[in-house]
Order: C-alpha cells, then structure tokens, then sequence
C-alpha cells in the first residue's frame, strides 16, 4: 500500500520528488592523521563549499524576507572567516594530528560552551548559530547532503517531521510544489504557512519521512488528504486528472474574485483574510478578499536577534494598510508567549504555556513593547483602513488597561505633531471562555469582536490541539462552541457592534452555514478559502438559516449538528 | 599604535548586527586592530571575539590599531561604531 492518510492542511495536488528536509547523522570517529597539510587543505574546501552556500541562503533571505533577516547569515559567514575560531582548529590538525572533523568539533565545542555560559540569554543563543555554522561544515567534511529549503533549485515535494516557521519562510514556491510533515494539525503553523503560500500541503501523516525515500515521486494530495508514494501509471493519471480538475475549479472560482460577497437572498457578508506579512496581501487581492480581518504581528518578531524597531514595524503596516487601500484592516496586536516563543526576551520556561504569560499578559507587564508596537500602528493609521484588537483577553479590566495605553500614546503622537487617524476601531479577540459568557459587558465598550476559534475550541473543551491523543476533543461543531459564538455575535447586535470570526472554522463549508444563520457578519480566514466560501455562500439562504438557530443551538452533540447542515445544505 | 576611548550608547549594546558591520570593516586593514572592555582585549576582526565581550550599553570600549594602515583603520572603526549608532 503506496496511499498515506494525513490531514488535509492546504488544497491542490501537488506531484514531484521527494526533498527530504532532516538534519542527517553527523557522527565520526577522532583519528590520528599522517599528512596535516592534506587535512587543513579538506578543512578549506569544507568551509569555502559552505561560505557559498550561505551567501546563497543569505540572498535568498534578503529577497523573501529583507535585509534584516538576512543578516544572521552575514554573521554566520564571519564565523567561518574567524580567525579566532579558525586557527586554533588548523593548529589543533598540525600538533595534535588529528583529523580535520575532530579538531572542528572541538574546536566549536569550546565556543559553544563559551557562549552557553554567558549570563545573557541573547549571548546563550549565539552559541546555536555556531552549532548551526559548524554543522553544515561538519557535513561537507562528511560528505553528507545538509538540507536547505532555501538551496532548492528543481521542483520537488518537501518531507519532513515538522517545518518550523524559518523553514516554511525560505520555502520558494517556485520550486517547492508541497509538502507533506509527520506531525502537525490543521491549525499548526505549518499548515497556515502552507495555506497563505498556496502550496498544496497534507500534515500529521505520523511516518511519511520512513516511507518516501529521496528522489523517489510522490503525490500530494492536499484536497482529501492523501500521500502517494511512488504512484504507478494508473495512480499518475488518476492524480494529474485531480489536478487538472482542481485548477479548472479555481477558474470556476476566480470569477467570483470581483464580486461582493451575497447569500441567495441577497444578504451581504464580509469575507477577509489572514494574513502574516506584507508579502501575503497580494494573495488577499488576488483571492478577492474584501479586507484582512487578521494580520499575525507576531511574524515580525519571530526568526531575528532582537525586538524590532518602532520604524521597521511602521514600515510593515503602512505597506499593508496601503496596499489594501480603502479595505479594511484589522491588526491583532502581539500574541506571543505559548507556543510561540522568543529567545531574546529571555522568558522562564512554563509548564502550561498555552495558560501562561503570553500574548496580552506579557504585552501589559512589558509595556514597553506593547508600547512601541502601538505607536508604529497609530503613525500607520493615516495609510488605510486601520483597526486594532487585542488578543488573548479574559476580563473587562485587561481590555481597559490596553485601550488606556493605546490612547495615552495617541495622545503622545498628537502631541508631538504627528498626523493619527481619528476612526480606529479598537476590539479584542475572543477566544477565552469568560469573554464569550459575558460578551455583553464587552460589547458596552470594545466597537468589535473577533472570535478566534482555535484557541476558544481549545479552552472550551480544555484540550491542546497540538495533542493528537485529545484531538478528537477539538470540535468546532460541538453545540457548547456554537452558544458561545452566538452569545457574542448577540451581544454585539445588541450594542450596534459588529462580530467576525478569524479561526480556522470562519472557512469551513460546514460552519460557514451554521454561522451565517447566527448571523456572523465577519469571516475572516486563509486568503485560498475566500472563493470558495462566496461560491458556497452564494447559494444559501440567510434566512433559511436563521430558522435553524434554536434547534441547532439546543442538540446535543456535534456529529448531530453536522448531520444536519450536511441534509440541508447537500454535503 | 594609536588608539581612542569611546562609550557605547546603543540600548542593546554591542549585539549582533553591528558587531558584524565592525569585523566585516576591520578585516580590510592590514594592521592588528583590537577591542578592549573590562580588562578583556579581543581581536576587532573576530565576530565571536567581539561577541564574547557581550558589551552593554554605557560601557567604555577601548579600539587600538598597530601596522602599517593604523591611522585609517582606527578613523574607519570610529566612523562606523558612529554611524551605526553604536557609540561616541
């Protein structure tokens, strides 16, 4: 049996050869060597092959993710010129006549240990760039391919255990047609990558890296979900017909990409996206997206040595608030803390993250941060369409304090001469239990709510979606989810406020019904999921909906809820 | 050899990026150029020589050249820890 099953994380076929993405065994023996000169000569070419390589990554960097990103690996190539660092490695090959792998291992060792030791915790980190830096020369000396996203050159299929978020961002869509992971779920980072660069991706296969060896073709298939393994003729066609089929499809879609978004009684909804970089709003306008209803900040923060500065922040969002124009632009302020961790902060590791110091938590402790974020928004607000929510917010007091800071800092801006916009809508996400329940009490004071379904699930059903032993608990349709959905959409109405969702459930062809009858007036999700949804969208009845709302509000369990939206809506 | 005295002014002190703009500068020179801070001196031409001092702000750094291009070296390495915002 060739076929795997995984978790469909991002739609398309994609059919090429396998690109294993795994550090390989960098194991060797210390020996004693007769010619020391021949030694240092194999030490040389190790490191001019690797100096190459990282130039190559360097660049590759500097176009997908700017300047400042791609000066880690300025920083990775002075190591390997170091004179400091290299000598004493061509000394140790010379009087201990040791082979070239031997002296550069203990050599790097001592560095590392050096810097490990540090009582900084941004020193602590460098010690990983000069793991990272010797790694790769390791592997030259050892002839053993050291993969790299960012070196790929033929089209090819990326398998790996995980992709953490520097892989995925040197991913080069014009190169990497999938990829296929062992871990990972629908909300995982991966699979939201995967999604905004619109490359077919299926996660959570458990063994796909034992199964396809390199080189060997394989398909993806990130419609239902499916791995081949290398197919045989029939499996081939079968999949390239898939293909085929699927484009024509998007065809089928992009002639919605103009339209605005209408049920069939002519109802209007608003259908946004997710974004995570400037990069990714040409997928919104080219998706048909009527505004972004989520902008990640986070990413700005991730894969760098330090916090980033007022301007560079400034810079993002002014190019996102003027790229969407007039269109809105809802940014979610940093959520960071959980899973989503940053070195430099030097934070002590927590036993429960996902209920820890994270997100707004750590942005009202650490003001200074929040702070220079808000600012960076605030001298953007004057390019666009701007509206600010604050994540992760579980009481009335949190949300005031973070407004109080807003405003004070606009205050300081206008103050000072600076031009900020006067209609920033200022909300908060809704993705903690007690904000759902007293939705009402919020609604008097935020001017919207966006329900962020990934983590509400998470809470509501106390399960961590990254535990695939819990995952069946990780039920959007459960009837307790939807109270809660439409306590706050309710709430909202009931204040003239409006309410949108930006979870993974916002795109879903079974809630997307479910909550247009709650009367959802915000979808927000992956900027590949808007045309399908207005297509969806475009054949039901908002009112029709609407008539089913106590009855699917009072069932009992989630497989009954989805049965009935699959009669009604033909699924 | 010559030498100047400077304080570092930048909030994060010598950290990575700017300290990759030094040695990328200092290996032009033929002369030794070092770094001197709390009673330590490193080769300026090293990245994990100068990291390894883990400078923060306000500290007195010391940069010395000697060799035969010493006067340009050293007005080029206070030029850039100047315009990198580094110090004065």
């Amino acid at each position: 049996m060739n076929s795997i099953k995984g978790i469909a994380a991002s739609s398309g076929i994609a059919i090429a050869k396998v690109y294993k993405l795994e550090v390989p065994e960098l194991t060797f023996d210390k020996k004693s060597i007769e010619n020391p000169d021949a030694e240092i000569e194999r030490l040389n070419d190790a490191l001019s092959v690797s100096k190459q390589e990282l130039e190559i990554i360097k660049e590759n960097a500097r176009k997908s993710l700017g300047d400042e990103h791609a000066e880690i690996f300025s920083a990775h190539l002075l190591v390997l010129s170091d004179p400091e660092m290299i000598n004493p490695i061509k000394d140790k090959i010379k009087s201990e006549n040791v082979n070239a792998e031997a002296a550069l291992d203990e050599t790097a060792n001592m560095f590392i240990d050096m810097f490990k030791n540090m009582d900084n915790e941004y020193m602590r980190e460098r010690a990983a760039d000069i793991q990272d830096v010797t790694k790769r020369v390791m592997a030259h000396l050892l002839k053993v391919t050291f993969p790299d996203p960012a070196l790929i050159d033929e089209e090819v299929v990326i398998v790996a255990e995980d992709l953490t978020p520097s892989d995925t961002a040197q991913l080069n869509k014009q190169f990497v047609k999938g990829f296929t992971t062992n871990i990972g779920g629908r909300t995982s980072h991966s699979a939201i990558m995967a999604r905004s660069l619109e490359i077919p991706a299926v996660v959570g296969t458990k063994n796909i890296t034992d199964t396809a060896e390199k080189d060997t073709l394989v398909i993806v298939d990130g419609i239902d979900g499916e791995v081949i393994v290398d197919p045989d003729e029939k499996q081939l066609a079968t999949y390239k017909q898939k293909q085929a089929d699927f484009e024509e499809q998007k065809q089928e879609w992009a002639k919605l990409r103009d339209e605005p978004t209408k049920t069939a009684d002519g109802k209007h909804v608003e259908l946004v996206a997710n974004i995570g970089t400037p990069d990714d709003v040409e997928g919104v306008i080219n998706n048909g997206g009527e505004g972004v209803g989520l902008y990640r900040t986070e990413f700005l923060y991730m894969g760098k040595s330090e916090l980033p500065t007022e301007e560079e922040q400034y810079e993002a969002y002014k190019s996102v608030l003027e790229q969407m124009g007039d269109k809105p632009v809802v940014v979610r302020t940093l959520d960071i803390g959980g899973d989503k961790e940053l070195s430099y902060l030097d934070l002590p590791k927590e036993l429960n993250p996902f209920l820890g110091f994270r997100a707004i938590r750590l942005c009202l402790e650490r003001d200074d941060i929040f702070r220079t974020q808000l600012r960076a928004l605030l001298r953007a607000s004057t390019s666009g369409n701007l509206k600010i929510m604050f994540p992760m917010i579980a009481t009335l007091d949190e949300f005031r304090q973070a407004k109080a800071i807003l405003l004070e800092e606009k205050e300081n801006l206008t103050n000072a001469g600076t031009e900020v916009s006067d209609d920033i809508e200022i909300g908060i996400m809704v993705e903690i239990p007690s904000t759902a329940v007293i939705a009402r009490q919020f609604a008097k004071e935020v001017d919207f709510f966006s329900i962020g379904t990934n983590d509400l699930i998470q809470y509501t059903m106390a399960a961590d979606r990254m535990n695939e032993r819990v995952s069946y608990l990780y039920q959007p349709y459960n009837p307790s989810i939807l109270n809660l959905v439409n306590n706050v959409i309710e709430a909202a109405h009931a204040e003239g406020k409006w309410a949108g969702m930006c979870g993974e459930m916002a795109g879903d062809s079974i809630a997307i019904p479910i909550l247009l009858g709650l009367g959802l007036d915000e979808f927000s999700m992956s900027a590949t999921s808007i045309l399908p949804a207005r297509t969806q969208i475009k054949d039901l009845s908002k009112e029709e909906l609407a008539s089913f709302k106590d009855k699917l509000l009072s069932m009992n369990t989630a497989e009954e809820v989805e049965q009935f939206i699959r009669e009604k809506t033909n699924q | 050899m010559v030498e100047k005295t400077m304080t570092i002014t930048d909030e994060t002190g010598v950290h990575a990026r700017p300290a990759t703009v030094l040695v990328n500068k200092a290996g032009n020179f033929e002369s030794d150029i070092n770094l001197e801070y709390n009673g330590k001196s490193v080769n300026l031409k090293s990245i994990m020589g100068v990291m390894s001092l883990g400078i923060p702000k306000d500290a007195e750094v010391k940069v010395t050249a000697d060799g035969s291009d010493e006067e340009e070296a050293l007005q080029t390495i206070v030029d850039t820890i100047k315009n990198e915002g580094l110090g004065e």
